[in-house]
């Protein structure tokens, strides 16, 4: 009779049968054609067994755990829904926020769901192939809840109708497009340190967890539960971006110039992608949890400063944008708020003037700039507004090459003077916001002359509507914006007077009346 | 706050997202997987090619020979979306576990006659690197595939398939067949019976066409293989040994057949589009048909010895009557 002795797994030893030993080394196909994109960027990887997995979950863990939180996630959404939970948050104005987060973040998250579908396909250790693939089913997870928590809003506001349609025509919404397309057409490690470390790891916290504190805050508690369901997902996101940076500095010293460039270049373009979350934080929630300087202060300068200490043993320094974003953080949001008061009828979003108390509370929590620069030139606009003749500037912006937003940010260590780069390229002139940006676009010019920029391409009739006949004697490029991006009038113009705000106040009436 | 909304009734300005509105021809509220998935994906004025084929856009239509006016045509029968997916597969795995619990505590593994286990090993556990393979080739389509209808279904899929390696992985744990495993391992890499398979795998590696792959992998080999292991091979366990085996390969039976209901309604309105469609969708099936025959055979005369073409035989018409029900043609 067979006797053998049972062997006893260890967790690890186990959880390598379940992943790594499934794996094999192809022979009637030669592995780079297998995995052709490891080796173009020029990451060196020499052991790809040398890679310690972040976290260990078998599938069967894995559906447990995720079926849990959705069950718990879609019952709260469903009350909330059901108890018509739209009209406890603060104000009307509240909604403006999900119209912005609507558009910006879940085509975005599902960007990242393909990207690291496409990572996970090629990357050649087992390890971080799981790991990926696992993240890509996280990131159609946040997509998808984000979307089913905003969709009731939809059915009672402005704005959000048409966020499908927009993620790829909006103007303001091509910096983060910018950013995915970006990441996403680069090689599979630029993309782990775009995505997996810069965004996931240095910066999510800037996004997440002031879009979530600012939900709980002001009565949202839809999104809130997405948000908090989603943090649980978003810590193994992040061990796993660290753990891919970590893993191409032990494999071989070339990779720390290529990947210390990658982290300069992702820093700054997420520095940039999230002028807009701190422009809500200071101004489109009703009640403020906290402000985007104090914010970056903890988040960036404090933690992220944290991390790249303990990464300085691998040579990494801190990513160069980081003394420019220390100044900006007493800018940026105002500049950025400003730049999108001024365009209210092209946005699907609305904005509106600062309340005095809430000009106040800015003068507050920005001492050093915000009556010096910023509040003249609310005061002057509320003036303007009060005349009837509230400010709408009709012109073309200038957008940066790289990043995509408006050219609006101040000259480093001048604020009164708007920062303008160029640079030209088998002669043609490009403008920029920034010496990082024309940094990243010297660097591989080829890739940023490819970029959308809608205040360009609609000069060369290519952002019309379907059925416009741009070869027309009359054909006037532009003239049809509203249709190309299908915005809903009810959201053009200022968020007082608009239809949200009377149709909140009379249901809010309805609801705490006879 | 609280209120008390019970008599208010709000009238909806709108019912559901203009671009479902539009698929639907009305405004009416929209299913969650509707919402999770049509149009979600950028179809327009994409910033950069990318620096791994620049010949393409990031998600491009001429990436497989198959032509659809309508990509999210290509509807997944069963509604998954994340939340619905993994509700699914919570419960499966729910059950399943309960299964080798119930098999690790009765000592149901160990009671398993050796002959048995032998036949097990031989036959069952190399499977665990052909689910690897399928787990790769799926995560193929949901990269490079056009739309969310087929890209998240298959990514999906592929978790699927990583799974199922593990459930015979943790088979092979419960059998006490540690060892077993690194054989089979040996097995799928020099073993003669196993190179066909491992052959056509590669290939399946390195094709470009991810309709063709999702053809290959999910209609042809898969519609051959789990039938042939985990039916007909699970028959003969369970006449012979009992059924230990059925139970700890019930998520596979499960999964079976629920997965290739999404892959025969995918390739029912691909070829339901137009005749080169069709053509095509035949072209792949005949190739595929042909590799997966020579692949499992050896496999299939190690599980049945002299009856092993029979069986096939048998499968084989299988899959020739799932294509013909979805308008390939056999």
């Amino acid at each position: 009779m067979d006797m053998k002795v049972a062997k006893k797994l260890g967790l690890k030893e186990r959880y390598t049968m379940m992943t790594r030993d499934l794996a094999w080394d192809t022979t009637y196909q030669p592995m780079d054609k297998v995995f052709p994109q490891v080796t173009y960027e020029g990451i060196k990887i020499h052991d790809w067994d040398k890679w310690e997995d972040p976290f260990r979950l078998t599938m069967d863990a894995y559906w447990k755990y995720q079926a849990e939180k959705e069950r718990k996630l879609y019952a709260i959404l469903d009350a909330f829904n059901q108890n018509n939970g739209h009209l406890s948050v603060t104000d009307a104005r509240y909604i403006n926020v999900l119209k912005l987060f609507l558009g910006s973040t879940p085509p975005l998250e599902l960007m990242a769901g393909r990207g690291f579908s496409m990572v996970g396909r090629q990357m050649v250790g087992a390890g971080p192939r799981v790991a990926c693939m696992m993240q890509a089913v996280d990131e159609y997870r946040h997509c998808q809840t984000q979307i089913h928590s905003i969709s009731n809003y939809n059915k009672f506001y402005s704005g959000l109708s048409e966020f499908a349609h927009q993620q790829s025509r909006m103007w303001y919404l091509a910096d983060g497009k910018s950013f995915f397309d970006d990441a996403i057409t680069a090689g599979p490690f630029e993309f782990m340190v775009a995505i997996g470390f810069a965004f996931e790891y240095v910066l999510t916290n800037i996004l997440f967890v002031p879009f979530i504190s600012g939900a709980a805050y002001n009565g949202d508690m839809a999104a809130m539960t997405v948000g908090f369901s989603a943090q649980s997902d978003e810590a193994r996101h992040m061990t796993l971006g660290l753990e891919c940076i970590k893993f191409m500095l032990e494999q071989d010293p070339d990779n720390l110039p290529i990947v210390q460039r990658w982290i300069d270049k992702w820093t700054w373009r997420g520095t940039r992608k999230l002028a807009s979350v701190g422009m809500m934080m200071d101004y489109m929630l009703p009640k403020r949890i906290m402000s985007f300087k104090e914010a970056w202060e903890i988040y960036f300068e404090e933690n992220g400063g944290a991390l790249f200490k303990d990464l300085a043993r691998y040579g990494v320094t801190v990513p160069k944008c980081f003394p420019q974003t220390i100044e900006e953080k007493e800018h940026i949001t105002h500049q950025s708020w400003i730049g999108f008061y001024m365009k209210p009828d092209a946005m699907s979003f609305h904005t509106w003037s600062p309340s005095p108390e809430e000009l106040d509370w800015l003068s507050e929590k920005y001492p050093n700039t915000f009556d010096k620069y910023y509040r003249p030139v609310y005061e002057h606009w509320a003036k303007m507004e009060k005349a009837g003749k509230r400010f709408n500037n009709k012109t073309q912006p200038m957008n940066c090459q790289v990043c995509v937003t408006t050219v609006k940010y101040n000259e480093p260590g001048d604020p009164m003077t708007t920062c303008f780069r160029e640079s030209i390229y088998k002669g043609e002139k490009y403008h920029f916001c920034s010496d990082h940006c024309k940094e990243i676009f010297e660097h591989e010019p080829e890739k940023y002359i490819q970029t959308f920029i809608t205040s360009h391409q609609v000069l060369q009739g290519k952002c019309e509507p379907e059925g416009v006949d741009t070869d027309a004697p009359d054909f006037k490029p532009g003239s049809h914006m509203m249709e190309y991006w299908r915005l809903d009038p009810d959201v053009q113009g200022d968020f007082n007077g608009s239809l949200d705000q009377k149709n909140f106040a009379a249901w809010r009436e309805l609801a705490t009346k006879n | 706050m609280t209120m008390d909304l019970r008599t208010i009734t709000i009238q909806p300005l709108r019912q559901t997202f203009g671009h479902l509105a539009r698929r639907m021809g009305a405004d009416k509220p929209a299913s969650r997987y509707m919402e999770g998935t049509m149009d979600l994906q950028p179809v327009e004025n994409f910033h950069y090619r990318p620096t791994w084929d620049a010949e393409h856009d990031i998600f491009d239509p001429r990436l497989t020979r198959i032509v659809m006016k309508d990509w999210y045509a290509l509807k997944d029968p069963r509604q998954f979306y994340y939340g619905a997916w993994v509700l699914a597969r919570g419960r499966m795995q729910e059950t399943a576990g309960a299964d080798f619990d119930l098999a690790d505590e009765q000592g149901l593994a160990a009671g398993y006659s050796a002959e048995g286990k032998q036949l097990v090993n031989k036959v069952l556990l190399p499977l665990r690197h052909v689910a690897w393979a399928s787990n790769i080739n799926n995560s193929f389509v949901s990269a490079y595939g056009y739309g969310i209808a087929i890209a998240q279904a298959a990514a999906y899929a592929s978790m699927d398939q990583l799974g199922i390696a593990q459930y015979i992985t943790r088979l092979a744990i419960s059998f006490e067949e540690i060892d077993a495993l690194n054989e089979a391992k040996t097995a799928w890499l020099n073993a003669p019976e196993w190179q066909g398979l491992r052959r056509w795998v590669e290939d399946q590696m390195v094709m470009q066409d991810w309709f063709e792959l999702f053809v290959a992998q999910n209609f042809v080999l898969e519609g051959l293989l789990y039938p042939l292991v985990y039916e007909k091979f699970n028959a003969k366990l369970n006449a012979a040994y009992g059924p230990v085996v059925t139970m700890l390969t019930r998520f596979q039976r499960e999964w079976y057949a629920e997965n290739a209901k999404w892959v025969d309604t995918v390739l029912k309105a691909a070829a339901a589009e137009s005749p080169e469609n069709k053509a095509v969708l035949a072209e792949w099936v005949h190739n595929a048909k042909q590799r997966s025959i020579e692949a499992l055979t050896p496999v299939a005369e190690i599980a049945f010895g002299a009856d092993a073409n029979s069986i096939m035989e048998l499968l084989v018409g299988q899959i020739n009557a799932r294509a013909i029900k979805a308008g390939i043609g056999a």
